[in-house]
């Protein structure tokens, strides 16, 4: 069953985008990510519009992180304070990455960019997640093995303008949180992603927030910022599709049902595992595009549209 | 059927001088809506010729041939070409070109070349090279020639040689498969005959491509109210997100 998309100006499957956002709901509420790391390029590939592509995948994340927020609003796993210190610093760099996104798509780069964005960040951050998670793994099965500490104190004790969050047990500098939110609110622009799968890993090692806090906060601070984004896109260039976002967030919301209950079977450090061999998988594919000789060298790009 | 009736009692009453050609569409008006998936455009009409039945090297019998021709509305574009860079492939270099039609469909009698004079081709720009204005001696060749290659793999760009039928020497059709990912507006629809290489008599029409229902609503509001349409985007996701959770709540506590 095909659909006439308005913005993107393209007839795509309507069961297939179904599909995608069912496939990427139930993987969101499997691991407790956005799920946009994976639907922007799922979007590329099926052949929506870059620019489509990342503006929709944007306001995708939003209706999927509030309804990951409610869950964890009634279990008291959002760290309000830490929420806004780090959506400040949120919507400092998506509007940098909105300026970014335009700038890039002028030199005709905005491809390339996202691309290696994707290869470098994914890389890093399933690297990281599958080397923790084996940890994490082997010492399950092996509890004599000492522990590691909780946190340790780094150089992100020693910064000044230190404030207290309660529901996190920190002491900190507010310095760190809003460069993480920065940074991840400037990818979040460029990438068309929630930045969950970078939030996450930096507030744990970075910041040393206690892990049951950190899914909580990490969504409630990228419902904003990926709101922000939306907007933003749509006001500067148009870009995104609400037709095609309704379609992926109607399969999503079935598909993070799905997840959640399959979630619930699973042990955590498994399916840290799994995601982290998910998120490398991403990276490889998107890799493999850059490197391998592309049949067509040539690419048309019509003005005024995306 | 019925108008093709009223064209030909029309030609009946022209009075006898040059040779002529007039067509018709089946459809002058295509809309966008949600379902749209492409649509078939039959393009039909009648020849009168002054002096008919002459020599004919035309394997077809008659001394004539039609070129029918539809065009999209005309954008700039920009093509760009990848090279290997320090192992990756980005872009490395572009053409920016003026008036590029978004759709364009060549239907003829015969192959082109074989019935349309080069001169008269360049007159009238009626091949695809001479619509896009390529010129195929410059550096910009090989972008003219990427982008056409492209198009016609994505069906936008056709040349459909015989694929115009000619019944009793005076009635002429063909069909025009418009792609699913169409452009709004005028699409110019002319029609050629032929005599000789070059072209005798010319008759010019349009299909109206539009956004129809709900995608030219949303369409418009994009481009007219993008501040509106950004919270609108926000607020179904508010709603499916909201409502997915409250759903589950529901769903636990039963």
């Amino acid at each position: 069953m095909l659909i006439y998309l308005p913005i993107a100006e393209v007839s795509v499957d309507a069961l297939l985008l179904l599909g995608i956002g069912a496939g990427v709901g139930m993987l969101s509420g499997l691991f407790g990510v956005g799920g946009g790391f994976l639907i922007t390029p799922l979007l590329f590939f099926i052949g929506v519009p870059p620019a489509v592509a990342v503006a929709t995948g944007a306001n995708q994340v939003v209706a999927s992180s509030i309804s990951g927020v409610m869950a964890h609003l009634k279990r008291r796993t959002v760290d309000l304070r830490m929420g806004s210190i780090l959506l400040a610093g949120g919507l400092i760099g998506s509007s940098l990455g909105i300026f970014v996104f335009r700038w890039l798509t002028r030199l005709g780069q905005v491809d390339l960019a996202v691309q290696l964005a994707y290869v470098v960040f994914l890389g890093i951050v399933g690297a990281l997640m599958l080397q923790e998670s084996v940890r994490a793994w082997a010492r399950t099965r092996n509890p004599a093995a000492p522990r590691r500490k909780l946190h340790q104190h780094n150089w992100v004790h020693a910064l000044p303008l230190k404030m207290k969050f309660r529901v996190s047990g920190l002491y900190i500098s507010v310095i760190p949180p809003m460069l993480v939110g920065a940074g991840v609110g400037l990818l979040s622009a460029v990438m068309g992603v929630g930045g969950g799968f970078i939030m996450v890993p930096a507030m744990i090692y970075l910041l040393g927030m206690p892990t049951k806090v950190v899914v909580g906060t990490s969504l409630f601070q990228i419902i904003f910022t990926t709101a922000f984004t939306t907007v933003a896109h749509a006001v500067t260039s148009h870009s995104v599709d609400i037709l095609l976002a309704s379609v992926l967030i109607l399969g999503g919301v079935f598909g993070a049902q799905l997840g959640t209950q399959l979630g619930a079977r699973l042990r955590g450090e498994h399916l840290r595992i799994l995601l982290a061999l998910l998120v490398l998988a991403v990276c490889a594919k998107v890799a493999m595009d850059l490197l391998i000789t592309p049949d067509e060298a040539y690419s048309i790009r019509v003005a005024g549209r995306h | 059927m019925r108008r093709l009736w009223l064209f030909l009692m029309v030609l009946l009453a022209f009075p006898a001088q040059a040779s002529e050609i007039i067509g018709a569409l089946s459809q002058n008006r295509v809309s966008l809506t949600a379902s749209f998936s492409g649509s078939e455009i039959l393009i039909f009409g009648a020849v009168r010729r002054e002096t008919p039945q002459e020599a004919t090297d035309n394997p077809s019998g008659q001394g004539f041939d039609v070129i029918v021709v539809v065009e999209g509305p005309r954008q700039s574009v920009t093509v760009w070409r990848k090279e290997r860079w320090g192992g990756i492939w980005m872009n490395v270099a572009s053409a920016r070109m003026v008036s590029i039609p978004s759709f364009y469909a060549v239907a003829s009698t015969r192959p082109l070349e074989r019935i349309l004079s080069p001169e008269a081709d360049a007159e009238f720009r009626i091949s695809t090279p001479q619509a896009i204005r390529a010129d195929l001696t410059s550096d910009t060749a090989l972008f003219a020639e990427a982008l056409m290659r492209i198009r016609e793999r994505a069906s936008q760009y056709l040349t459909l040689g015989r694929y115009v039928h000619v019944d009793r020497d005076i009635l002429f059709r063909t069909v025009v498969q418009l792609p699913a990912n169409l452009t709004e507006g005028a699409y110019v629809t002319r029609m050629y005959l032929i005599e000789e290489g070059t072209v005798v008599s010319q008759y010019r029409t349009a299909i109206f491509v539009r956004k129809d229902g709900i995608e030219r609503w949303l369409h418009q509001l994009a481009y007219d109210q993008p501040f509106l349409y950004g919270l609108l985007a926000l607020a179904i996701a508010l709603v499916a997100g909201w409502g997915a959770a409250a759903l589950v709540q529901v769903i636990r506590e039963r």
